[in-house]
C-alpha cells in the first residue's frame, strides 16, 4: 500500500496547471525559501507523521470507495453504521454521573433528566468498582468519592427511585462486579412491575480493559471472562435489549496510549470476548449484536475522527470474516464517546470547554452513537452543576446549532482524512497481529505486553510535553500566575458516616440465614460451572452486599495481582 | 572515598485507585534521573507502604493519589512512619489535590505536594533540593 510516486506523476487525473512536481517547483520552493515551516517535523498528538499535503496521490492506486467506505448503513459501515445517521436521530446525551450517596446521585440524575439529556450514566465510587463494601478496610476515605457508594439493593432502589425504568437507558460503569450491579438493576425493575425485556441499558462489563489500563479488578483472567460470558447467555434469553459488554478504549487512552494502540487493544479485548463467547457455545449472531464500544476523544481532531472511522472498517471486517458472523447487526460497530479527561487541564479550566468542543466534535464527525463531554473542572474535583450543564449545552450547540449533523460522515473523501483512516486502520491491525501469535489477548495481558506499550507511550508523550515539544495551553505554554478558580463540589466526610450507618441497619435487618444460603449456592455453581447470573439475582433480592457476592466467589476463582511494568 | 549514595525513592500507590499512568511516569523520570526506585504496585495498604519503606530504607515516600482519598492516606502513612520510628522518611506527593487542601496536609506533615500539570523536571528539581540521603546507622 506505497504511496504513488511523486516524480512518477501520470497524467490520468491532471490538475489544472500540471502535477504536484510542477507545483513543489513552482510555488512551494520559492515559499519555503522565503520562510521555513514553523517546525522540521509535524505529529498528531500521538506522534504520527502529518505531511504538509494530502492529494489523491496519498491514497493507494487500487483505493477504491466502493471497498474502503461503502455507502452508509452498508458493510464495511465506514462512513457510519445508519443510512441516515443524525438527520433521523441525533446521538444520545450521555452524561457520566455519580457521586457521594445514591440519594445525592439520584438527585444529579433527575437534575440532567430535567434538563435535556436523554440517557443515564452511572459512576460507582471506588470500593464499588473493586467490589468491596463501604466497611471493608481497604474503603477508608474512597467512599462515594469518585462515584456513587453501593453496597446493597437497597441502595440501588434508592439510586433509581422515581425514574421509570421501562423509560430509560441507563449505562452502568462498572467491570470486575459488572454482574452484580446488574443483578440489582434487574430486581429493582422487578420492583417496579418493569419486565426485564423492557430494559434498556449497557453494562461496561469490559474486564480485559481493567488488567490492561484501569486496573479495578477482583479474579484473575479466565474465571472473570467466565461470568462475562455466564452473563451474555443469562441476557440473550432475558434481558434481549441490553448491551452486555462496551468494550472500552477510553481507559487505555487515558493511560497514555496513541490513538492506534487505543483501537488496536480495544477490537483485541473485542476478538477475546467474541471468541470466548463461541468457544463457550454461544452462537455468534446472537450475541454480537450486543456488544458495543467506548472510545475516546483526544484533541488532535483529524485523528480522532479517522480512529472512530477505521474502528468501524476493522470490526465489520473481523466479524465477517474472521469470526463468520452472518447478520449485519453483528458486523456493526456501535459506539460511545467520551471526551478526554486526561487531557484536561487544572490551569486555566475554562479553557476546557473549548478543548471539549473540539473533541466532541470530533466523536460526532466520527459517527458515534452517544457522548458524554467532560465537564471544565474535572482536573479538579468532581464536577459542579454548573459545569455539567455548560459540558451538556456543548453538544446541543453542535448537535442543533452548528450544522455538522445535517449530512453523513461529511470528511469522507478528503484526502488527509483518507489516508489517515488507512494508516491507523493498517497500524492497528498490524498489533492485533501481533496479539494474535502471542496466543490471544489474554496472554499478551499476561506478558505484560500491551501494559508496556502504553507505559512507553505515556512516557514518550510527558516527555515532549516537559520539553515544550508537545503543546498544553496554559500549561507550558501561555501560563499565568494569577489564576481564578472554579467553585468546586466537595463531598463531606459526612457522607461516608451516613453510608456505613446504612449498611450496618441493612446487614440487621435482613434475612442473614437466606443470605447465607444464597451465597453458597453461588459458591457451588462457580465450581461445577452452572450459569451464576440467576443465583447472583437471588442473592442481592436478599440483600446480600455487593462486597460479599464477590468475595463467595474468590475462594473458587482467586484473585489478581499485577505483575508491574514501569 | 566518602561518596554520597544515591537517593531511595519508593514511589507507591495506596488505597483502591487504579490511576497508575502519572506515578509511572514518575518512577521512569526519578530512575532516569539517577535514583534508585522501588514501586508498590497499585493497590496497597497504609501499612503495606510503610513496612516496605521501613525495610528498604529509603529516603523519601512519594505517593500518587488521584481518587480523592489524600485528606485520609497522606495523614495515614506519616503517623505509621511515625509510630514505627521512621518518622524522618520524607513523604511527599502528587495527584488530584484540590488547592485549598494542600496547607492542611502540609501541616500534617506531607512535605510538597504536585498537581495537575507539574512537570517531571519540576519534581526532580525539588526532590534534588529537598530530599538528601539519610544518615543510617
Amino acid at each position: 500500500m506505497s504511496k504513488t510516486d511523486d516524480t512518477a506523476e501520470t497524467t490520468e487525473r491532471p490538475a489544472s496547471g500540471g502535477g504536484r512536481a510542477d507545483w513543489e517547483e513552482r510555488t512551494l520552493r520559492p515559499a519555503l525559501d522565503r520562510k521555513n515551516e514553523r517546525d522540521v517535523e509535524f505529529t498528531t498528538v500521538s506522534h504520527m507523521p502529518v505531511d504538509r499535503l494530502y492529494t489523491h496521490q496519498d491514497l493507494p492506486a487500487d483505493w477504491k470507495p466502493s471497498d474502503k467506505l461503502g455507502y452508509p448503513g452498508e458493510y464495511p459501515f465506514t462512513r457510519g453504521i445508519h443510512p441516515t445517521m443524525y438527520r433521523s436521530r441525533l446521538w444520545t446525551m450521555r452524561q457520566f454521573a455519580g457521586f457521594g450517596s445514591a440519594a445525592q446521585t439520584n438527585q444529579r440524575f433527575k437534575y440532567l433528566l430535567d434538563h435535556g439529556q436523554t440517557g443515564l450514566s452511572t459512576a460507582f465510587d471506588l470500593p464499588t468498582l473493586m467490589g468491596r463494601d463501604s466497611d471493608d478496610e481497604m474503603s477508608h476515605g474512597e467512599v462515594g468519592r469518585e462515584g456513587v457508594a453501593i453496597d446493597s439493593l437497597a441502595d440501588m432502589e434508592v439510586l433509581f427511585d422515581g425514574i421509570p425504568l421501562d423509560r430509560v437507558s441507563t449505562s452502568m460503569t462498572i467491570n470486575a462486579p459488572a454482574a452484580v450491579l446488574f443483578v440489582m438493576y434487574l430486581a429493582v425493575a422487578e420492583n417496579q412491575g418493569v419486565s426485564f425485556e423492557k430494559l434498556n441499558g449497557t453494562l461496561q462489563n469490559d474486564i480485559l480493559k481493567e488488567y490492561i489500563a484501569q486496573k479495578e479488578w477482583i479474579y484473575p483472567p479466565r474465571p472473570s471472562i467466565r461470568i462475562i460470558t455466564d452473563l451474555m447467555a443469562f441476557c440473550m434469553r432475558q434481558v434481549p435489549r441490553w448491551n452486555t459488554i462496551s468494550i472500552s478504549g477510553y481507559h487505555i487512552r487515558e493511560a497514555g496510549s496513541t490513538a492506534v494502540q487505543e483501537l488496536a487493544f480495544t477490537l483485541a479485548d473485542g476478538i477475546g470476548y467474541v471468541q470466548a463467547g463461541i468457544d463457550a457455545g454461544l452462537d455468534v449472531d446472537a450475541f454480537a449484536p450486543r456488544l458495543s464500544f467506548f472510545f475516546n476523544s483526544h484533541n488532535d481532531f483529524f485523528e480522532e475522527i479517522a480512529k472512530l472511522r477505521a474502528a468501524r472498517r476493522i470490526w465489520a471486517r473481523v466479524m465477517r470474516e474472521r469470526f463468520g458472523a452472518k447478520k449485519p447487526r453483528s458486523w456493526m460497530l456501535r459506539f460511545h464517546t467520551q471526551t478526554a479527561g486526561c487531557s484536561l487541564t487544572a490551569q486555566q479550566p475554562y479553557n476546557n470547554i473549548v478543548r471539549v468542543t473540539i473533541q466532541a466534535l470530533a466523536g460526532v464527525l466520527g459517527g458515534t452513537q452517544s457522548l458524554h463531554t467532560d465537564s471544565y473542572d474535572e482536573a479538579l474535583a468532581l464536577p459542579s452543576d454548573e459545569a455539567v450543564t455548560v459540558a451538556l449545552r456543548t453538544q446541543q450547540i453542535i448537535a442543533e446549532e452548528s450544522g455538522v449533523a445535517n449530512t453523513v460522515d461529511p470528511l469522507a473523501g478528503s484526502y488527509f482524512v483518507e489516508s489517515l483512516t488507512d494508516r491507523i486502520e493498517r497500524e492497528a491491525t498490524d498489533y492485533i497481529r501481533k496479539i494474535d501469535e502471542m496466543g490471544g489477548i489474554v496472554d499478551a495481558i499476561d506478558a505484560g505486553f500491551p501494559q508496556k506499550e502504553i507505559a512507553d507511550a505515556a512516557y514518550r508523550y510527558q516527555r515532549q510535553v516537559d520539553e515544550g515539544s508537545k503543546t498544553i495551553v496554559g500549561v507550558n505554554k501561555y501560563v499565568r500566575d494569577d489564576e481564578k478558580r472554579p467553585e468546586l463540589l466537595r463531598i463531606g466526610e459526612e457522607m461516608e458516616r451516613g453510608q456505613l450507618e446504612r449498611l450496618r441497619r441493612v446487614k440487621a435487618e435482613r434475612d442473614n440465614d437466606q443470605v447465607e444460603r444464597c451465597l453458597d449456592a453461588l459458591a457451588k455453581a462457580g465450581r461445577n460451572g452452572d450459569n451464576l447470573i440467576p443465583l447472583m439475582l437471588d442473592a442481592v433480592r436478599a440483600y446480600a452486599t455487593v462486597g460479599e457476592v464477590c468475595k463467595s466467589l474468590v475462594p473458587v476463582f482467586g484473585t489478581y495481582r499485577e505483575t508491574s511494568v514501569l | 572515598m566518602n561518596q554520597e549514595r544515591k537517593l531511595r525513592m519508593l514511589v507507591g500507590k495506596v488505597g483502591l485507585d487504579g490511576h497508575d499512568r502519572g506515578v509511572k511516569i514518575v518512577a521512569r523520570a526519578f530512575r532516569d534521573a539517577g535514583f534508585e526506585v522501588i514501586y508498590t504496585g497499585l493497590h496497597q495498604t497504609p501499612e503495606a507502604v510503610v513496612n516496605t519503606a521501613i525495610q528498604e530504607d529509603v529516603d523519601a515516600v512519594s505517593l500518587s493519589i488521584l481518587s480523592g482519598a489524600h485528606n485520609y492516606l497522606f495523614p495515614k502513612v506519616i503517623e505509621l512512619l511515625r509510630e514505627k520510628g521512621a518518622g524522618e522518611i520524607a513523604v511527599f506527593g502528587g495527584g488530584i489535590v484540590p488547592e485549598e487542601d494542600i496547607p492542611g496536609l502540609k501541616a500534617a506533615g506531607v512535605l510538597e505536594i504536585f498537581t495537575p500539570g507539574a512537570s517531571t523536571n519540576d519534581i526532580i528539581a525539588w526532590v534534588r533540593n529537598n530530599i538528601h540521603p539519610r544518615k543510617l546507622d
